[in-house]
C-alpha cells in the first residue's frame, strides 16, 4: 500500500465527512462520511424517504448541510470544502467540473431552447466561441447518445421521454466533467427504454472514466452501474461496501430486505 | 411626395397643445364645468384619482379630472407628477380606523355584529336604470332620513369579534419594525415585504386589481375570500411635529377599508386561524379596496406555497399594477422607431434574398 | 433669456428635481461608473413626461446639468423629432441652459436610439434613454432570476439565444439593442441603438450613462472602457451597411433612414443623424438628391 503509484491513485476526488442535514426537528441525513476516487461509481440506494436525495443535494452543492463538510479536488483551488468557497466560485466550479442528471429532464433542460443548444450550452459556458466547432461537437454527442442528428434543432418537447434523457446526458458530459451526479436517471421511463439507456450510461461512464454518484431505489440499476454501494435508511448509512458484496451477501436486515425485493423483478 | 415628417416638431407640438385645449373646452355655448362641480358631483372620480395618485387633495384631484377631460389614468398621472415635487415634512402617525366616524359599514361574515350593519351611500341594491330626471336637470334629491339614534362611536371592528377566541391572525408589525418601505423613494425589490406590497397595491390600477381578484375567484389561485368588513368614513390624521414632541390633529381623511378573511393560515408552529387580506383607499373606492384585499391575501400565499397562479406571483402583480408606468410604456410605442425599423427592414430583406436564392438553387438542382 | 422661460422657477427647483433627489441620483451614477455595466437600482421619480418617453434620461440630465452646460437632445439621431424637441424645451425652461444641435459643442447629449456619428470627446456626457435595462429580460422574465445571473456571471442563456439565432437564420439576427459585454464582466443592454452604433461604445472618450426611469435602473460605461459585442469566431459581429449613400449629403459612413417617397416603391436614404448631415452639406458635400426638401418644418410663429 505504500507504493507511489497507489498513493497517487488513492488521492480522493471527493471527501465527505460528518455530513448532517436537519429539517427543523426532522432528520434528513446524519453523519455521512465517505471518499470517492476518480473513475469510481458510487450508488446510493434506499427507499423514498431514506434520505438519499437529501444527501445527494448536500453533496452536489445544492443544499447546505447543517454540519459536516464536502471537499472536492477543484481545478482552481485544489481540495476545498465546496461550502466554504464563495458562491460565484462554487457555481463556476459546478458548471465547469460537474454534471447533474435529473430524474425529470424538465429540471435539467431549457425546455424553450433547442436540443442542440441545450447540449452546446456548457461549451459556451466554458468560453467556447466557435459556432461551427460547437455545432460539430453537439452532433458528435448526439450520435454518441444515439439520437438522430437531423433533429438537432428540435425542441425537447418534440422528443420522447427517453430521448429527452439522452439529451440531458449529452448536455452533462460534453464539457468533460470529472464528477457527475445522477438522480434516478432512468426513473420515469418504461422498462425497455430504461434498459437501453442504462446500457448507454454504463458504456459512457466506462469509456470516459467518469466518477459518478448515482441515487436510485432500483437494485437492478445499482448492480449495473455502481462499483460501490451505500445503503440508506432513515437518514443513516446502514451498510456500505462493494456492489457485489452488498447485493450478494447483505449484512444489515434492511439491506437484505432491499436485495430480496430485487430478486422478484 | 406626400411625406409629412415627424421631424420638425416645434410648431406641431405648440399647435397640438392649442387644439387639445380647444377640445377640452368643447362647445363654448355650454357653460364651462367648474372644478368645484367636479369635486362635488363627480366625487368618485375624484376619489379614484386621489387614491391611485397617492395624494389626498380633493380640489387638485378635481382639477386633474377636469384637465384630463375625464380620462382618469391621465388625471392620476397629473396628480403623481405634482405629488413627486412636494417637500416632505415627515410621516403621520398610523391612522386608527377603529376610531372612524362610520358612514357605511357592512359585514358578510355575521348577520349582526356590534355596531350593526350600516348600508350608507351605496350603488348596491339600486336598479341600474338610467335616471332620465337627471338628464332633465332634475329636482333636488329627497334628503335621506336621519337615524333616531346616533351611530355607535367608535364602532367596534370585526376583528374585535374574533379576539375572544383568537380566531383571526393579528397583523403584527414586522420584528425590526423600522421605517416602513417607501415605494415613492426606493425601487421595488424582491422578495417584497408586506409594506411594499400594500403600498404598490394601494397605488395600483383598479381595473388590473379587479381582474386579478376575479381571476383568483375563478380558480387561478383560489383564496376563498369572505368579506369580513367594509367600512367607509372619516378618520383623524395625527402628526408629531419635532418642535412639539406630541401628536396634534392636522385634519381628516375619508377612507374605505376592507378586510377579507379566509382559512389557510395553519402552520405547524401555530394553531389554525383565519388569515386576512387588507385593502384601503382614499375616499370611497369600494371595488378597489375589495380587490386589493383579495390580491393582498393571494400574495401572502406566495410566502408559504409555491407560486401557482398570476395573482400569487409577486413579480407579476407588483411590476404590472401601476397604471402610470403601464400607460406610459404602452403608449411610448407612438414615439418614432424608424432607426429600429430600418434595422428590421434590412434584416428581413436580406433573409428574403437568401431564401429566394436558396429556392432558386434547389430548383436548378432539381432540373 | 426672457422672463417667460424662467417662469417655472417660481414653482419648481432648478432643473426640476429637488436637490436631495439629485444627490441620490448622483450617488447612483457614481456607483454605476465604479461597476461598469452593472444596473444600479435607484429611487426613480415620477416625471412630468410619461414613463417610456425618456424619464430615465431626463432624471440623469437633471442631476448633472448646470447653467454652464450646453445641452443637445436627439431622438432617432435627429434634433428635430417631436420628443427630442419636447425634452430640449423642458430643460431650456427649467434649467435655463443653452441648447444646441451641434454635437461637438454640447456638454450633455441626451439620446434615444442612436449615438451621434461624430466621435465624442473627453468631457462630454452621452445620456441614453433606456426602455428596458435588462439584456436578459426577453429570455427570462423574472428580475430575481436575472439579477442572480449577473451576480454569478452566468450568461449561458444569452449564448444559447445567439446559438439558436445562428442555427435558425445562419447569423446572429439581433439588429438593435445588440448585447454587449462590458469590461469582460457584465452583460449590458446598450439600449435600442442599432448594432451599427455598437462599435462606438468601445473605448469611447466620453462618459456613457444609461437611465431607465420606469424600471428604476442606472448603469454606465466609463470613458475608454472595453465594450465587446457578443459574437462567434466564425460568425463575427458585423454592423449594418447600405448600398446607397445619403441622398442629401453623400455620406457613405453613416446610419441611414429610409424615406418612402411614394407608394410605387420610390425611396431615398438619408442620414439619421440630422446634425451630421447638415454639417456635411454646409461643408459642400452633396448627394444625388441634394437640395431635396425632406420635410418642411413649419416655423414657429414669432412670439
Amino acid at each position: 500500500m505504500n507504493a507511489m503509484p497507489q498513493a497517487i491513485q488513492a488521492a480522493p476526488l471527493l471527501r465527505v465527512s460528518g455530513l448532517t442535514k436537519w429539517y427543523g426537528q426532522i432528520i434528513g441525513c446524519r453523519d455521512v462520511a465517505f471518499e470517492l476516487r476518480p473513475g469510481e461509481v458510487l450508488g446510493i440506494v434506499g427507499e423514498s424517504g431514506s434520505g438519499k436525495t437529501t444527501l445527494l443535494n448536500c453533496i452536489s452543492g445544492r443544499l447546505p448541510p447543517s454540519s459536516g463538510s464536502v471537499e472536492f479536488d477543484t481545478a482552481r483551488f485544489g481540495l476545498a470544502d465546496i461550502y466554504s468557497l464563495n458562491e460565484p466560485d462554487r457555481r463556476r466550479m459546478q458548471r465547469e467540473e460537474w454534471g447533474f442528471v435529473h430524474q425529470n429532464p424538465r429540471d435539467g433542460l431549457r425546455m424553450r431552447a433547442s436540443g442542440g443548444a441545450n447540449v452546446a450550452e456548457p461549451l459556451m459556458n466554458l468560453g467556447g466561441r466557435h459556432y461551427g466547432k460547437m455545432r460539430q461537437a453537439t452532433i458528435d454527442w448526439l450520435e454518441r447518445v444515439e439520437l438522430d442528428t437531423r433533429r438537432i434543432d428540435h425542441k425537447p418537447r418534440q422528443f420522447s421521454g427517453g430521448m429527452q434523457q439522452r439529451i440531458q446526458v449529452a448536455r452533462n458530459l460534453i464539457h468533460g466533467p470529472r464528477l457527475v451526479f445522477m438522480d434516478e436517471p432512468t426513473g420515469g421511463l418504461d422498462v425497455s427504454v430504461q434498459a437501453r439507456l442504462l446500457d448507454l450510461l454504463r458504456e459512457l461512464v466506462r469509456d470516459l472514466d467518469l466518477a459518478v454518484i448515482i441515487v436510485t431505489h432500483d437494485m437492478a440499476v445499482a448492480r449495473l452501474m455502481a462499483d460501490r454501494l451505500m445503503v440508506m435508511k432513515g437518514g443513516l448509512v446502514v451498510e456500505t461496501g462493494l456492489t457485489d458484496q452488498v447485493l450478494d451477501d447483505p449484512q444489515h436486515p434492511y439491506s437484505q430486505l432491499l436485495v430480496s425485493s430485487v430478486l422478484q423483478i | 411626395m406626400a411625406y409629412v415628417a415627424v421631424k420638425g416638431g416645434e410648431a406641431a407640438i405648440s399647435n397640438a397643445h392649442r387644439w387639445l385645449a380647444e377640445d377640452r373646452r368643447g362647445d363654448q355655448a355650454v357653460p364651462e364645468i367648474q372644478v368645484d362641480q367636479v369635486r362635488e358631483q363627480l366625487s368618485l372620480a375624484v376619489d379614484r384619482v386621489m387614491s391611485e395618485g397617492s395624494c389626498y387633495d380633493r380640489d387638485l384631484a378635481a382639477l386633474a379630472v377636469k384637465q384630463s377631460r375625464g380620462d382618469l389614468p391621465e388625471a392620476i398621472f397629473l396628480m403623481r407628477a405634482y405629488r413627486t415635487t412636494l417637500p416632505r415634512f415627515g410621516a403621520s402617525l398610523p391612522v386608527e380606523t377603529a376610531n372612524m366616524a362610520v358612514r357605511r359599514r357592512i359585514s358578510a361574515a355575521f348577520k349582526d355584529i356590534p355596531g350593526g350593519q350600516v348600508l350608507g351611500p351605496t350603488f348596491d341594491y339600486t336598479h341600474r336604470l338610467l335616471d332620465f330626471t337627471l338628464a332633465a336637470n332634475g329636482e333636488a334629491p329627497a334628503a335621506a332620513l336621519e337615524a333616531e339614534e346616533p351611530q355607535a362611536y367608535p364602532m367596534a371592528t370585526v376583528a374585535s369579534v374574533f379576539d375572544q377566541e383568537n380566531l383571526l391572525e393579528t397583523d403584527a408589525p414586522s420584528a425590526e419594525a423600522s421605517e416602513p418601505f417607501d415605494l415613492t423613494r426606493e425601487p421595488m425589490s424582491f422578495p417584497a415585504g408586506r409594506d411594499q406590497r400594500l403600498q404598490a397595491l394601494a397605488r395600483g390600477d383598479e381595473g388590473f386589481l379587479l381582474s386579478l381578484a376575479y381571476s383568483s375567484q375563478r380558480g387561478w389561485g383560489n383564496t376563498h375570500p369572505l368579506c369580513a368588513e367594509i367600512r367607509l368614513g372619516e378618520v383623524a390624521v395625527e402628526f408629531t411635529p419635532d418642535e412639539l414632541g406630541f401628536p396634534i390633529e392636522i385634519g381628516d381623511l375619508t377612507l374605505t377599508e376592507c378586510h377579507m378573511i379566509s382559512t389557510g393560515a395553519a402552520g405547524l408552529e401555530r394553531p389554525p386561524q383565519f388569515a386576512r387580506g387588507y385593502g384601503v383607499t382614499f375616499g370611497h373606492c369600494e371595488r378597489k379596496a375589495m380587490s386589493m384585499a383579495i390580491v393582498d391575501r393571494a400574495l401572502r400565499d406566495a410566502e408559504e406555497i409555491e407560486t401557482a397562479a398570476p395573482v400569487q406571483d409577486q413579480e407579476f402583480v407588483l411590476y404590472h399594477s401601476d397604471n402610470v408606468e403601464a400607460s406610459g410604456f404602452v403608449q411610448h410605442l407612438k414615439l418614432p422607431h424608424y432607426v429600429d425599423f430600418q434595422a428590421d427592414l434590412q434584416l428581413i430583406r436580406r433573409l428574403r434574398r437568401e431564401w429566394f436564392a436558396r429556392e432558386a438553387a434547389l430548383k436548378e438542382a432539381a432540373e | 433669456m426672457n422672463a417667460g422661460s424662467n417662469a417655472p422657477e417660481r414653482y419648481y427647483n432648478y432643473a426640476y428635481l429637488d436637490e436631495q433627489t439629485k444627490r441620490m441620483i448622483r450617488r447612483a451614477i457614481l456607483k454605476a461608473l465604479a461597476i461598469p455595466g452593472y444596473q444600479v437600482p435607484f429611487g426613480s421619480r415620477e416625471m412630468p413626461v410619461p414613463y417610456g418617453w425618456g424619464t430615465g434620461g431626463i432624471q440623469l440630465t437633471a442631476a448633472l446639468i448646470g447653467p454652464d452646460d450646453v445641452y443637445k437632445c436627439i431622438d432617432q439621431g435627429a434634433d428635430d423629432t417631436t420628443n427630442a424637441v419636447s425634452i430640449r424645451r423642458f430643460f431650456a425652461q427649467v434649467a435655463d441652459v443653452a441648447v444646441t444641435e451641434d454635437t461637438g459643442e454640447a456638454t450633455i447629449i441626451q439620446t434615444r436610439h442612436r449615438i451621434p456619428e461624430k466621435p465624442l470627446k473627453a468631457g462630454q456626457v452621452l445620456v441614453f434613454q433606456v426602455p428596458q435595462p435588462e439584456p436578459l429580460r426577453g429570455l427570462e422574465p423574472r428580475e430575481t432570476e436575472t439579477r442572480a445571473m449577473h451576480a454569478y456571471e452566468e450568461y449561458g442563456l444569452q449564448y444559447v439565444s445567439l446559438y439558436e439565432s445562428v442555427a435558425t437564420y445562419g447569423r446572429i439576427a439581433s439588429t438593435v439593442g445588440y448585447p454587449t459585454m462590458i469590461d469582460e464582466r457584465y452583460l449590458m443592454n446598450p439600449s435600442p441603438i442599432p448594432k451599427f452604433d455598437n462599435p462606438k461604445l468601445d473605448d469611447n472618450d466620453a462618459i456613457l450613462l444609461f437611465g431607465a426611469g420606469r424600471e428604476k435602473r442606472i448603469y454606465a460605461v466609463p470613458p475608454n472602457t472595453r465594450v465587446r459585442s457578443l459574437d462567434f469566431e466564425d460568425h463575427p459581429f458585423e454592423t449594418q451597411t447600405w448600398d446607397d449613400a445619403c441622398a442629401l449629403c453623400g455620406a457613405g459612413d453613416s446610419y441611414l433612414d429610409e424615406v418612402v417617397l411614394d407608394d410605387a416603391g420610390q425611396r431615398m436614404f438619408v442620414c439619421s443623424d440630422s446634425h451630421y448631415c447638415a454639417e456635411r452639406r454646409a461643408a459642400g458635400h452633396a448627394g444625388p438628391m441634394a437640395g431635396h426638401q425632406l420635410a418642411t418644418p413649419e416655423t414657429e410663429p414669432a412670439q
